[in-house]
């Protein structure tokens, strides 16, 4: 026969096979930092060597002919970001001996393509009708809405993230000459914070 | 309401049946390989705890085909959830009555 103590931990497997099969909690507090400092560089970069400041929504002192080393540097933030998050995220799913790609990875990344990708193509929609002041609250906006989707898979922190930063999307697209200046804020900032709370609060 | 050992569902007496349940109770299907995955068990040691619960009707299969390979999910019936949650219910009901005695 079954004692008290064997009861007490079915429930606590129940209740962590539930957490398990319906969450990824593998995500990486960690890779929110890095993206956070990849953000802040490559807005340096853009503000310093390029001398790229949005002041209105189509930008129209701007040198064209840098336009597309900016779009490579953007590219460049997100490939590294996207790439760091993968690989620690990997990472940490081997310490927790569980698989990166299980059904709820699967679920999570695909409810934040959806959002992503509807923005993505948004955003070369405003490119070519160069109204370039518009990027950097666009992308704030969008990337919001795919983590506030995809806190449902994950971590509920990350809801508030989310919503942070559909918050300062929204903020830029009404004052265009600080986009810049915002967008290393959300993509920035609140990045590194997030990212420092979420590592002492699950990764201790 | 009073409750004992034996309104506990023999069914769930199994760590992995009990296992699998949990993850189909916050899933709406899941396939083999998943449920694979999360429980950490051989092929056949979960085929054959899949059988007992597709016995008592609490798990229905079905099965289809991806990329012409064959790929069978999982899931919950409404008996097998209705089961489920009785089984928990039963098992905070012991533990609430043991703690009473304890004290």
């Amino acid at each position: 026969m079954k004692e008290e103590q064997d009861y007490i931990q079915d429930l606590a497997e129940i209740r962590s096979m539930m957490e398990r099969s319906s969450k990824f909690l593998s995500l990486s507090g960690m890779a929110g930092i890095m993206a956070g400092i990849y953000a802040l560089t490559g807005a340096y970069i853009a503000y310093i060597v390029f001398n790229f400041n949005p002041d209105g929504i189509s930008y129209s002192s701007f040198d064209s002919s840098s336009l597309s080393a900016i779009i490579f540097l953007a590219i460049s933030v997100l490939v590294l970001a996207l790439g760091t998050a993968i690989i620690l995220s990997w990472k940490k799913a081997l310490k927790r001996s569980e698989r990166a790609w299980n059904s709820t990875s699967k679920r999570m990344i695909a409810t934040m393509a959806i959002p992503l990708a509807a923005g993505g193509i948004f955003i070369l929609i405003l490119l070519s009708k160069g109204l370039i002041g518009l990027i950097a609250p666009s992308t704030l906006l969008f990337y919001g809405l795919a983590l506030y989707n995809a806190s449902k898979f994950t971590f509920d922190d990350l809801k508030l993230l989310g919503l942070i930063q559909m918050g300062l999307g929204l903020t830029s697209a009404w004052f265009v000459e600080y986009g810049l200046l915002l967008w290393a804020l959300g993509f920035g900032m609140v990045h590194i914070i997030y990212g420092i709370y979420m590592h002492l609060k699950y990764e201790r | 309401m009073k409750v004992s050992i034996d309104d506990l569902h023999k069914a769930f007496e199994s760590r992995v049946r009990l296992g699998i349940m949990s993850a189909l109770a916050v899933n709406e299907g899941l396939d083999f390989t998943s449920l694979k995955d999360f429980l950490d068990v051989t092929d056949g040691n979960l085929a054959t705890h899949i059988k007992k619960l597709e016995k008592e009707s609490f798990i229905e299969v079905e099965k289809s085909f991806i990329d012409n390979k064959p790929n069978t999910t999982y899931y919950m019936t409404q008996e097998g959830k209705k089961a489920f949650e009785e089984h928990l219910n039963v098992l905070e009901e012991i533990i609430k009555s043991q703690k009473k005695k304890s004290n």
